[in-house]
């Protein structure tokens, strides 16, 4: 039932539809109206949750660790500054292998402070253990959403769904909500694979020692090492295992089939943008006045970005001329965060693009569809010429 | 870029209600046949009396650029006081339209090249019964009248849908009296 | 540039916000503060103390003067100053009776 609404509003839907049983999130722009829409929800009885009130963002992903111990489909949501506040726990949900989803409503951080878009936020965090799955537009978080739950307790991974603050929370288009029924069909009740249980009393993530060393039965348990990189392994392994939850997402409810990347006019184009979020829909229709003009490029949006799909990403650049990397983050000190990750994917490849690097966006600085006409322009007219030079798109007062 | 894309700002204070209009506009057209809507309010901290504008886009066709409208094809005022901080006409394409909530006479404006329809929304929507200064409900029957985009056969049931419980008929009623009432002028 | 010629911290947030930072904050206004001077701290001791509507206001519109006086160009009416005032003194008047005052 296709209904016209806010992104944050499809992120609700989407965990309403998922029966999340316990909901602790601690409100911050732009992600306030998902808690908001949530909280209504429970309080009506629409969705039979528990909606735990907690004083800060820490405290959110501490309540979800606990109650996903216990054996409950957790969720939480938050932006920016407040990810940074839980962060401990964000690598502490991981490294105890609870399946938690969190949407992030991406915000720029401080210092100084901005309320506006860009991704610093969850690509800052892109090395603690969890899943990071992007949407490029509503359909897209509610679907994400739903197939999130789907992973994570599949792969005992936490999955944060990320979108983008203002640009997708607070616009309003429409989508279609997928029916209760299908849903549970797709998505059956939590069964976890680890919880606490007064039967069997156990404990959970104590002080591991360096080295491995036997249990009172004499069996070798594993030591941080080894549960560090179960934590790698199954997280590489969690590419194959999404495309197949997408795929039967495809069939039930006629929406995916691009899991790792989504590809626009790309197959037969020399030049590919590559970006994260709504602005790859944003690059189509200059993409598609640059065809007009003779330009043979496409764009491809990420939606997968860890675990890394360097296969899909390989698969789909391999052989162009140049990939023109736009993002809205970066390491500071070195490169943009996904252009390094797309270089290294491409090292080995014997056919691979140049790569060029752009930072726009940031703090909400206005993408112009001017200056994406000019930079894509530059890049396809010279790409040797451009380089390895980190360029930034929208810069002012650059004396 | 895209031609077939139909684009109408609103302008309004924080408060007034112009994203429900333009969201009751937006659902309107989608269930007119126009499958793309997109509806950008502004972003940022949020103050009551403070200018907003929300960009509202309408296509057949989905759309795909969220970014803020530049060069409308309408622009729509809900507060005519915004007229002297804000230059709501800015980037109007040549021949639009503009549509205000105002109680000054149609002749008191010009709007060079661009098309002008006028009603006192504010004092009509106290005549259907609503509390003074709710205009957002009663906009859109000049915006109906003036654009002819939207019929009010579609408008009137997704007005009373959207304030179900908030005085659903009364906010009907005033959308009724503007467009009957509006005034249409310019070039 | 040589990096020992780079001139280091050149574009940090440091900001001395005055009246017109929030921008035409005067037309936002539904309420105005109106100052009593008879419980007014300062215009009754003729000292200069108090003045805690000129220190909280966050548009800076209020003089630290005797007696404080408010530039309504940019006053948006958040009512900050009534709420600090130890005496009580500053109340909040709808903008709607003035104008039917004028009238």
């Amino acid at each position: 039932m296709y209904i016209i609404e806010s992104g944050n509003v499809a992120a609700a839907t989407g965990v309403k539809l998922s029966r999340a049983q316990v909901i602790a999130a601690y409100p911050i722009t732009p992600q306030t109206p998902l808690t908001e829409k949530l909280s209504e929800l429970v309080e009506s009885g629409e969705m039979k949750s528990e909606y735990i009130q907690v004083e800060s963002e820490h405290s959110a992903m501490s309540v979800c660790i606990a109650a996903s111990t216990a054996g409950t489909r957790a969720f939480t949501a938050t932006s920016a500054n407040g990810l940074l506040y839980m962060n401990e726990q964000l690598h502490w949900a991981a490294g105890a292998r609870l399946p938690i989803v969190m949407c992030v409503a991406n915000r720029g951080v401080g210092a100084p402070w901005t309320v506006w878009n860009d991704h610093q936020d969850t690509i800052s965090q892109r090395d603690g253990g969890w899943i990071q799955l992007y949407a490029n537009d509503h359909q897209q978080i509610i679907d994400t959403v739903i197939k999130a739950f789907r992973l994570s307790e599949k792969v005992s991974i936490p999955v944060m769904v990320c979108y983008d603050g203002y640009l997708l929370s607070h616009t309003y288009m429409p989508f279609d909500q997928p029916g209760q029924d299908k849903v549970d069909a797709f998505l059956p009740p939590f069964a976890p694979t680890h919880f606490l249980d007064p039967e069997n009393p156990a404990n959970f993530n104590t002080v591991t020692l360096p080295d491995v060393r036997p249990n009172t039965a004499g069996v070798v348990e594993p030591g941080y090492m080894e549960i560090r990189h179960n934590l790698h392994e199954d997280m590489k392994a969690a590419i194959d295992v999404y495309e197949e939850i997408d795929e039967e997402y495809n069939k039930e409810f006629g929406r995916g089939g691009s899991p790792f990347v989504e590809e626009y006019k790309c197959a037969e184009a020399d030049f590919v943008a590559v970006c994260i979020g709504s602005l790859s829909y944003h690059l189509r229709d200059i993409i598609d006045s640059m065809r007009e003009k003779g330009v043979n490029i496409g764009v491809m949006g990420v939606h997968m970005y860890r675990p890394f799909p360097n296969a899909a990403i390989v698969d789909a650049l391999k052989g162009k001329k140049c990939a023109i990397i736009f993002e809205k983050a970066l390491s500071y000190g070195n490169q943009g965060a996904l252009y390094a990750d797309i270089k290294s994917a491409l090292y080995s490849s014997e056919d691979r693009p140049i790569v060029h690097s752009y930072i726009l966006g940031l703090g909400g600085r206005e993408i112009k569809t001017e200056h994406l006409v000019d930079a894509l322009t530059e890049s396809c007219n010279s790409p040797e010429t451009v380089g390895d030079d980190t360029r930034w798109i929208g810069l002012k007062l650059q004396a | 870029m895209r031609d077939d894309v139909i684009e109408v700002r609103w302008h309004g204070r924080g408060g007034q209600g112009a994203i429900t209009a333009a969201k009751i506009v937006a659902n309107a057209a989608f269930v007119s046949g126009y499958k793309g809507v997109v509806m950008a309010p502004t972003f940022g901290t949020e103050r009551r009396g403070a200018p907003v504008f929300t960009s509202l886009k309408i296509s057949k066709e989905k759309i795909y650029d969220l970014s803020p409208i530049a060069t409308p094809d309408m622009v729509v005022v809900l507060d005519h006081t915004l007229l002297e901080e804000v230059d709501v006409t800015a980037g109007l394409k040549k021949g639009g339209l503009v549509v205000l909530n105002t109680p000054r006479a149609l002749e008191s404006y010009t709007f060079d090249g661009m098309k002008i329809a006028i009603s006192d929304v504010t004092s009509h929507s106290v005549e259907a019964g609503l509390p003074q200064g709710i205009v957002n409900s009663g906009i859109i029957g000049t915006f109906a009248k003036a654009s002819g985009l939207v019929d009010m056969d579609t408008l009137i049931p997704a007005i009373e849908k959207e304030f179900v419980g908030k005085r659903p008929e009364e906010n009907s009623s005033a959308a009724k009296l503007a467009y009957e009432r509006t005034e249409i002028g310019g070039k | 540039m040589k990096e020992k010629d780079r001139k280091f911290c050149s574009k940090i947030s440091r900001s001395t916000p005055g009246p017109g930072d929030g921008g035409n904050t005067g037309s936002w206004r539904v309420v105005r503060p109106i100052i009593d001077l008879s419980k007014c701290i300062p215009a009754k001791t003729k000292k200069k103390a108090c003045f805690n509507c000129w220190l909280y206001c966050p548009d800076c519109v209020v003089s630290k003067t005797i007696p404080p006086t408010i530039d309504l160009t940019y006053c948006k009416g958040c009512g900050i100053c009534a709420e600090e005032c130890p005496a009580s003194a500053i109340s909040m008047v709808e903008e709607g009776s003035l104008i039917g005052e004028d009238k």
